[in-house]
Order: C-alpha cells, then sequence, then structure tokens
C-alpha cells in the first residue's frame, strides 16, 4: 500500500501549464494534489488559474505573491536584492495586482500559509520557501546539510516540500528525512527547456519515493497571450526558449554558472 | 541605557577574518581599516579554522565567508576552501589584485569538485581607472579587470561588489558602465552587485561633516524585521576570539568568547554600526526582509512598517 501526493510549485499565471499538469495527475491518479504558492506573477490572465485549481479539488498554500495581492501590500516580497530584477519585480507585480478579481484576492487571504500532513507514518510539513520564512530561498548549492536537518527538526518534520526558487531538487538528509524543492509549473527551469515540472510523491510506511515530471505544454499559445497582454519580451523570451533572462542575481554560483545569462 | 538586545536565532553565516586586517592595498573607504602592516588582527591557522567550523556544523551553519585584509595573502586559503566547501558553500571577498592564472584555473577546479557554490566576490569601485583607482590604488583598476576575465574563461562567475560612490539618480547609467567595462575586458556575463557605502573605519574618516551619531533603539526595532541584521544570524572567527559580526571587529565589548560555543549569546546594540546594519540591511548577503513562514505571519502593508528608514 502507498499514497500518492501531486505537488505543484509555483503556477505564476501560468493557466496553459496548470491544465496540462492536472490533465498528467489524473491520468497517473493521486490521492491528493497540493499547491504551494505563488499562483499568480510572471504570466497572463491572472484570474485564470483560480477555477482550474478549484474544480481539480488542489489545496493551495500561500506563498508571498499570494500574501502580498491578498494583503494589499506595495511589493510581491519575492526578496530580490538587484535593481534589475526589482525593476522586472515591480512591472509584473503591478499587472498580476491590477488583473486579479477582488474576490480571488480574498481568496488567497484564506489559504493557510503552511500545512502539516502525517502520510504513511511520515511527518508532513508543505510550505512555500521554508519553515521559517516564506520567501527564504533555498537553492541545491547553497543549502548544506546540516542546515536542512536544522530546519527539519524545528519544523518537527520528516519530509519538507517548498518551492519558490523554480527549479526543482531533492536531498535525502538520513533515512526518512528529506527536503523536496518541487519545481514550479510557472517558467522553465533556466536549463534550455521549455517544459516545465510538477512532483509525484509516493509514500509507503518506509519508503519515500520523489518523482519529478515534465510537464510539455503549448508554451508558444502562453507567448502569444503575454504579448496580448503587452508583458515585457525578456518573459516571454523566458517561455519560449527556457533560459531565465531576468530575477538572476538571486541565484547561486553553481545554479548560475548553468544557465546561459 | 535602553539599548535593545538582540539573539543569535540561527547561525547563518560564519566569517572568518582569515588573513586579519593585513590588505596589500588601503582603500579610502575600507571600513575595516584594513591596510599594508596593519596588525590589528593577524592570520588564522588551520586548527582554529578547522575547530570553529566543526562547531559551525554542529550549530546548523548554511554558509561560510572568508573575509581580511586580503584572503589570498594567506598562503593556506585554498585548503581551507576546499575543507569549508566540504561541509557548506562558501564565498570568498578579494580585492582581485591576487589572482594570477595558475590560482584562477585551481580555484575553478575546487568550485567544480563540490557538491556546494563557490563565490568570489571582487571589489571594484569604477568603471573607469580614473574612478576606481582614486579609491582603491594605482593600477588595481587593470589587474582586477584581468582576474575577472582571467577566473570567467576557467569558468567562474565572480560577483563583483562596488561601493556606491555616485547619487542614487545615477545608478542605472552606472550599472550600465560597469557591465560594459567589464564585457570589453573579457568577462562576458558579469554579476555586479551594489554596495552602500559605510560610514565606519576609513570611510568615516574620509566624510566630512554629513555625518551624525545615531543609536538604535527599541522604537526603531519595532515592527522590524531583526533576522536582516548580522548579530541575529552570524558570527566572526578572529585570531583574538570570537567577534558578534564584521562590522564591529574594533569594538573590545563586541568580543564574545574564544570560540563560537562560548559566542551564542545575545548582544547589546550600543554601536553606531549597529544603526549602520540597521539602515543598510545585511549588506554582503543576498537577503531582504521576509515573510513569516508560519500562519502567525506578521507582513504589513509596507505604509504601516514603523521604524525601517530603508
Amino acid at each position: 500500500m502507498s499514497t500518492r501526493l501531486a505537488l505543484l510549485g509555483g503556477i505564476y499565471s501560468n493557466y496553459r501549464a496548470l491544465q496540462a499538469a492536472l490533465s498528467d495527475v489524473r491520468s497517473r491518479g493521486a490521492e491528493g494534489i497540493y499547491c504551494l504558492g505563488d499562483l499568480g506573477a510572471f504570466g497572463p490572465y491572472p484570474d485564470r488559474v483560480f477555477p482550474l485549481l478549484r474544480d481539480a479539488g488542489v489545496q493551495c498554500i500561500q506563498g508571498n505573491y499570494d500574501n502580498s495581492l491578498a494583503g494589499g501590500l506595495e511589493d510581491c516580497q519575492c526578496g530580490y536584492t538587484d535593481p534589475r530584477d526589482n525593476y522586472f519585480a515591480r512591472i509584473s507585480y503591478r499587472y498580476t495586482n491590477e488583473n486579479t478579481s477582488p474576490e480571488n484576492k480574498a481568496w488567497m487571504g484564506d489559504i493557510p500559509h503552511q500545512l502539516r500532513l502525517e502520510v504513511e507514518g511520515h511527518k508532513l510539513l508543505l510550505c512555500h520557501g521554508s519553515p521559517r520564512k516564506m520567501n527564504e530561498f533555498v537553492w541545491d548549492t547553497n543549502s548544506p546539510d546540516q542546515f536542512l536537518g536544522h530546519l527539519l527538526r524545528d519544523a518537527e518534520a520528516d519530509i519538507v516540500c517548498a518551492t519558490h526558487t523554480g527549479i526543482k531538487w531533492h536531498r535525502q538528509l538520513a533515512p526518512g528525512q528529506h527536503w523536496i524543492n518541487v519545481g514550479v509549473l510557472g517558467r522553465p527551469e533556466n536549463d534550455g527547456a521549455t517544459n516545465v515540472w510538477y512532483t509525484m510523491l509516493e509514500l509507503a510506511p518506509a519508503r519515500v519515493k520523489v518523482e519529478f515530471i515534465p510537464v510539455i505544454y503549448d508554451h508558444g499559445s502562453l507567448a502569444e497571450d503575454m504579448r496580448e497582454e503587452c508583458l515585457p519580451q525578456e518573459f516571454i523570451d523566458t517561455i519560449l526558449t527556457g533560459w531565465w533572462t531576468t530575477c538572476l542575481e538571486i541565484l547561486p554560483h553553481k545554479e548560475r554558472a548553468r544557465g546561459k545569462f | 541605557m535602553g539599548y535593545p538586545r538582540v539573539e543569535l536565532k540561527h547561525l547563518n553565516h560564519l566569517w572568518f577574518q582569515v588573513t586579519g586586517t593585513l590588505c596589500n592595498l588601503a582603500c579610502s573607504h575600507c571600513f575595516n581599516s584594513s591596510g599594508p602592516g596593519v596588525r590589528t588582527f593577524d592570520f588564522l591557522s588551520l586548527e582554529t579554522i578547522e575547530s570553529e567550523l566543526q562547531q559551525a556544523v554542529r550549530l546548523g551553519v548554511r554558509e561560510v565567508f572568508f573575509t581580511g585584509g586580503e584572503p589570498f595573502l594567506h598562503k593556506h586559503l585554498l585548503e581551507f576552501l576546499v575543507l569549508s566547501l566540504h561541509h557548506a558553500p562558501t564565498t570568498v571577498l578579494t580585492n582581485g589584485t591576487l589572482i594570477p592564472d595558475h590560482l584562477a584555473e585551481r580555484l575553478a577546479e575546487i568550485e567544480k569538485a563540490s557538491r556546494y557554490s563557490l563565490e568570489i566576490r571582487i571589489s571594484l569601485d569604477g568603471y573607469t581607472k580614473e574612478m576606481n583607482d582614486r579609491i582603491r590604488g594605482e593600477g588595481v583598476f587593470d589587474k582586477v579587470l584581468a582576474a575577472t576575465a582571467r577566473l570567467s574563461r576557467y569558468g567562474l562567475l565572480p560577483l563583483v561588489t562596488i561601493v556606491r560612490t555616485w547619487p542614487e539618480s545615477e545608478e542605472l547609467p552606472a550599472i550600465a558602465g560597469f557591465m560594459q567595462t567589464l564585457k570589453h575586458a573579457g568577462y562576458g556575463r558579469p554579476r555586479i552587485k551594489i554596495l552602500p557605502p559605510l560610514p565606519l573605519g576609513r570611510e568615516l574618516t574620509r566624510i566630512e561633516g554629513g555625518h551624525h551619531e545615531i543609536m538604535l533603539t527599541a522604537e526603531m526595532l519595532r515592527g522590524f524585521d531583526r533576522d536582516l541584521l548580522m548579530c541575529s544570524n552570524s558570527r566572526i572567527v578572529t585570531n583574538r576570539g570570537v567577534w558578534v559580526c564584521p562590522l564591529l571587529v574594533e569594538e573590545a565589548d563586541a568580543r564574545l568568547g574564544n570560540s563560537l560555543e562560548d559566542s551564542v549569546l545575545d548582544y547589546k546594540l550600543r554601536h553606531r554600526a549597529c544603526h549602520t546594519c540597521y539602515q543598510y540591511g545585511t549588506f554582503c548577503q543576498n537577503v531582504s526582509a521576509g515573510v513569516e513562514g508560519t500562519s502567525e505571519g506578521t507582513s504589513k502593508k509596507a505604509s504601516e512598517r514603523t521604524g525601517d528608514s530603508r
């Protein structure tokens, strides 16, 4: 016996990738579908993701974007420190804020910041950035074992699932102890491929299986949507090429060096 | 006096002042007054690095930083980096004047062999020779540009850190100037980070008339994310013990103990530098104000924040 959970990361208004991912989850089968926050940002027509999430029964938690939109904050709290990164973050936040309905903003205000689950004897914590900060960037190559172990202990969890960085990764710290970044559906992960990713987590009493699932979707039509909405060409280029063109300065050296820009 | 106290919430950052205050340059804005022959602090030994790293790992350390003075004056620095990278991502803060070709190649090998990131941060303060060398010394500009190109050739992307010496209104042309200069020199994908000038050390004696003694108060910290203060997440190891943060190494009362294990104490923020840290944030880190992770989070509308002067 085992339980399968589908874990979706930041959607960033990419309703086309969300549709494709939900269809893939249905074909594989899962006992639960969870989204770890940042429903809006970057992409077009932010209101389009909400009915898809509700109809599929996806349990969502808040990301920093959702927290900002629901609270009427001035910025997205993405955590960038570079002037160019912040310039594009402001464009994206302004567009998403102006195009998200008050009802959807209120809905985002009501979803939890974190979720704790106990599945097949494993204690799971689902969060956006890290258990201690919603907008903390926890990258593979700047997060040593002892630091992740500390976060797990403090959170009293065996398995932490997060997103926020935009790049999936998984590390087993000890038997039964895992950190999983589930990836994002919102944009490709800076490797020159246009697909996006979600995670299927299969749990049995003495087994944890993490599978990253590639999602191929109609990225060309998404780029068309973005053009219609006059979103920056830099964002469109990322969707069409699979290389990040913005929000690069937050990347640690190894993740940055793997990209093109 | 009612100075606020801040506890070490978690050791995110462990700093090693690996060459003390000894540097081959004497930059006019140096915040800890390092320079040639300045031995306020001295070199660290391998034994100290090993022992403090072990303690830091037990405390769950996230990142390690090597600073000085100029770290590459230490003949064992590469051994230290290998050791540190075994445990944690590691950053070296250098002036970039002591990185010949064979060293750049070796740094790239060390980075490739590690599962954690190695960051080389190189200081540059002008995108022309005149701008930079007025601050950092004659001939430094050419050496730094050559080092960035050399490192880049071996696959490393150094982070060029630049202290803002221009009005904020001229930020975009300045950034464009730096990018162009670095690319022209052969560093094809430049990474840059702009830092504020810190009114401390030699910089304090350089600036005239514009500085006021401002201390932190409990009122200023109300509603402020204390995780942005270095004392809440960092400690620095020197050859004379462990200090609360890199900004306060010239203050005797900021020495907390002989080793990390006896330096996990809270600290009373009674120095001008504490206000500088509050004002400019943890300037050496890639972090900004956080959003609490729990449902009891306290994020506010920006207009509601109090005491945040940034």
